[in-house]
């Protein structure tokens, strides 16, 4: 009777991250329990429920200003939101819906340019060994973001503890990780 | 000689931390015609109150002062156990050391001295106590039930399946109430009129139940257990022992176009009529402002094609009296309309339309047979706004509190909408959303995430139209206030629940007291929520507060529960302590002159005349008479009466006077 008609605005983001995600935002009543949890929610421009609330009203311009808000990329995704919501959304989960959304249509905030830098050269160290080679990392990121000197001084103690090797560790499977990627971008991410 | 017995109670340390218990019995002792005194830690207590019997058998007490707590606690508690020793129980007092003393005072010197004095006066009037017997009053086992709602077929219901007769009484010509006219009902979604009709069906058809329909009480007079209603039968123009219900003068009524009540003026109804289909009972009234014989002296109609002769033009008001033990008042609520919300643009725009409207429009039995359709032109609204909170919560519009149902039903509202449009918008504007309830909360989520209903925190500051689309102006206040318009297509306005229009003539009538909202008060919010402080009126349903149909058929068979329980005895018992016109023998006979300005004064028109004749039948000298079923002993008529003729039994002048002049002789 019920069920069978839920009909959300044609389009709206809530619509899509339901469909596809399995993503429950309309369940959110405005608690406010994630964002008194997030450990980052004061240097975000909107607290996570906002981002909920933002995403709710289905209107386009409020959705571009989730898509556009520095929140999404402030995100650590330690899950406490998630772990603490009555409603049981996976909080971080939109978080990243609305991340990938934001990177396709081009339109992420300014002052995320070097979080996304990181998870780009990250993602690249990954796909070319399969596993995380940390000087490869940091010298990728370096090109990308241009902050040549950020964090150098932890270099010397972090040679004499051996976390940084000079010869990356490559895995067995590097095909399949290959094409891990490959399909993984064909369903519609984007790099 | 008094021999009276002071009994202290310590209330563990209620009392002895600031009063020295042991000092009071001392001194207490010393007191002119106290025979005995004692203090004890918990004279409550079983083996306080066997102190206390013992005491007066042991000493032959004719009086007993217990100084202990507020005699609304454990005055019954004592005077038990006074009459468990053999003394009448009225020979009780209590001297209040708690909450006049110990709880109000530091420990000290003169908070000791404040507690003996206490027990002075209090020793001083139980002195001047005479024994009193308990008031025995006949029950007449007959209930009158005002209202025909769903609270008052419950009551009615109740009340006469436990076997006793009921008389209920309708002001419209059938009975129902406001559910007959809701679609379906929360949180379940079943059709109101499917599970509230065969109740009303079970009423007119049982054996015990009178039903006056198109009727209203205009009087009622007596006491608890005995009361007198009158009640105005209102001419229905049509002889309801003849009348078969067949229908065919509201068909042929050719004066078709009256705004209907049933339909809140959505739809029409001939002159002749009942309000719906189901109406119980089932025989039509002519309603005499809108009938085109009693406006133009032609027409009869209806008269012509009825098979039974059952019309009646002349037919005249009727008024009965009935007699009753108990009442239960059961006459519902209304809901704010017209003006009252200008910024809505209610009562200017055809499609802003009030809650119980939409009531009618999503019902299968409406004027659009359950299509949601706008009033204005009849096209389905793709953009539907409902406004909760309108009124309600406002004290600026003179309503502070919640009207409790909105929630709920807007909830309902939205989801009805949705399954009726399924491409339709229904956007909610609320303040808070209130659904305490069973299986209430579930429901309101329900309508938010299975039927899309969009929520939107923030009151609609304005409605107005533009090009044929309603403006609402409101905001997200979960957005920082964000400005939101809407362009709707209808807006339904979730209006507050007021008391009934005639609820205030009514208490009055039935002498019942009200709030300052007009809805009637209850004798104790929490223990006595049925009651009312007249004894023997119960109260059901919404005519107390805004209720929904669950709470209103609990209170309704809370109070039948009440009823019965009054009935269950063949006569009353209350305390005695009420007000008695002094007699002595005759030529004086009272002192009372028959002035009768007592008469007027009295709450509870409990003064009646009483006539003194001599042997032959002449009225020799009129007095007057106190009923001490309907005395409250509130006193009004002893401080008014000039020639001091009445006293109260148990409070009288003597005793007052006794008690302030102790307070001097110390």
């Amino acid at each position: 009777m019920s069920s069978a008609h839920v009909v959300h605005k044609k389009g709206s983001l809530m619509e899509e991250m339901l469909d596809q995600r399995h993503l429950t935002v309309q369940k959110c009543y405005q608690c406010g329990k994630c964002s008194a949890g997030c450990p980052v929610s004061e240097d975000m421009d909107y607290p996570p429920s906002v981002i909920m609330r933002l995403v709710q009203t289905e209107s386009k311009a409020n959705e571009d200003k989730a898509l556009r808000s520095m929140t999404t990329w402030l995100c650590v995704t330690c899950e406490t939101c998630a772990t603490r919501c009555p409603m049981e959304i996976d909080i971080p989960g939109v978080m990243d819906f609305l991340r990938e959304r934001s990177l396709q249509k081009g339109i992420t905030n300014p002052g995320a340019k070097n979080i996304i830098s990181f998870h780009k050269s990250f993602l690249d160290s990954i796909k070319q060994t399969g596993r995380l080679f940390e000087l490869g990392l940091v010298a990728e990121y370096k090109l990308r973001s241009l902050q040549m000197g950020q964090d150098v001084n932890l270099v010397p103690s972090m040679l004499s503890r051996g976390k940084l090797h000079f010869i990356p560790e490559v895995i067995k499977g590097r095909k399949n990780m290959l094409s891990i990627f490959k399909k993984t971008l064909k369903k519609g991410g984007k790099k | 000689m008094a021999k009276i017995g002071v009994f202290v109670c310590h209330c563990g340390e209620n009392i002895s931390a600031t009063v020295d218990c042991h000092k009071v019995a001392e001194t207490a002792a010393k007191i002119q015609g106290v025979e005995y005194a004692v203090d004890y830690k918990y004279m409550c207590s079983d083996p306080g109150q066997t102190l206390i019997k013992d005491a007066i058998k042991e000493h032959g007490l004719t009086g007993v002062v217990v100084a202990a707590c507020s005699p609304r606690m454990h005055e019954p508690t004592f005077r038990k156990a006074t009459a468990d020793a053999g003394l009448n129980p009225f020979l009780s007092e209590m001297a209040n050391l708690r909450e006049h003393c110990s709880w109000v005072h530091d420990k000290g010197e003169v908070t000791t001295q404040k507690a003996i004095d206490v027990v002075r006066t209090m020793v001083a009037k139980v002195k001047h106590n005479a024994p009193l017997e308990m008031i025995k009053v006949p029950v007449t086992k007959r209930a009158l039930v005002i209202g025909g709602g769903v609270a008052g077929i419950q009551a009615a219901l109740d009340i006469a399946n436990a076997g006793h007769p009921v008389v209920m009484v309708e002001r419209e010509p059938s009975i129902g109430g406001h559910m007959a006219q809701l679609s379906e009902t929360f949180p379940t979604l079943d059709c109101s009129q499917c599970i509230l009709t065969p109740r009303m069906v079970e009423v007119a058809q049982h054996p015990l139940i009178t039903l006056y329909s198109y009727s209203e009480v205009i009087g009622l007079d007596g006491f608890v257990g005995n009361f007198t209603a009158k009640i105005r039968k209102k001419a229905k123009s049509v002889i309801e022992e003849l009348c078969t219900g067949c229908g065919m003068c509201t068909t042929k009524c050719p004066q078709k176009k009256i705004s209907s009540e049933f339909e809140q003026h959505l739809g029409v109804r001939p002159a002749i009529y009942t309000p719906f289909p189901q109406a119980v009972p089932n025989i039509p009234v002519i309603d005499r402002d809108n009938c085109t014989f009693y406006l133009k002296g032609k027409c009869r109609i209806c008269e012509k094609v009825c098979a039974t002769n059952a019309i009646k033009f002349d037919q005249e008001d009727e008024i009965i009296d009935v007699e009753v033990g108990a009442v239960v008042i059961a006459t519902g609520f209304d809901i704010k309309r017209a003006d009252f919300f200008p910024e809505y643009g209610f009562g200017k725009y055809k499609d802003v339309i009030d809650g119980l409207q939409f009531e009618r429009l999503a019902s299968a039995s409406g004027p659009t047979q359950g299509a949601i359709r706008r009033p204005s032109d009849g096209t389905v609204p793709k953009k539907i706004v409902f406004i909760a909170c309108a009124g309600s919560r406002d004290p600026a519009k003179g309503i502070e509190y919640c009207s409790k149902i909105c929630c709920m039903y807007t909830a309902k509202h939205a989801m009805l909408y949705k399954h009726k449009v399924h491409d339709g918008e229904a956007t909610i504007f609320y303040m808070d959303i209130r659904a305490g309830g069973k299986n209430y909360e579930e429901f309101v989520r329900r309508a938010i995430t299975e039927d899309d209903a969009n929520y939107v925190r923030g009151r609609v500051s304005r409605v107005y139209e533009k090009n044929g689309k309603l403006i609402v102006k409101g905001v997200d206040t979960l957005l920082n206030a964000q400005p939101i318009e809407i362009e709707a297509d209808m807006v339904v306005l979730a209006t507050a629940a007021i008391s009934n229009p005639g609820a205030e003539s009514l208490a009055q009538t039935l002498h019942v007291s009200y709030d300052a909202h007009k809805f009637f008060a209850e004798a104790h919010p929490k223990l006595k929520p049925v009651e009312t402080n007249t004894a023997g009126i119960m109260l059901a349903g919404a005519c107390q507060a805004p209720k929904d149909i669950p709470e209103s058929v609990a209170a309704a068979s809370g109070a039948a529960v009440k009823v019965c329980g009054l009935f269950s005895k063949d006569e009353l018992t209350r305390e005695p302590l009420v007000a008695i016109v002094n007699r002595y023998p005759g030529p004086l006979y009272s002192t009372c002159v028959g002035c009768f300005m007592c008469q007027p004064v009295c709450p509870y028109n409990a003064i009646e005349r009483e006539e003194i004749k001599d042997r032959s039948g002449k009225v020799i000298k009129a007095l007057a008479y106190v009923n001490p079923g309907l005395c409250q002993g509130c006193g009004t008529c002893v401080a008014l009466c000039r020639s001091k003729s009445i006293d109260i039994n148990g409070f009288s002048n003597n005793q007052m006077y006794e008690e302030v002049v102790a307070l001097f002789n110390t």
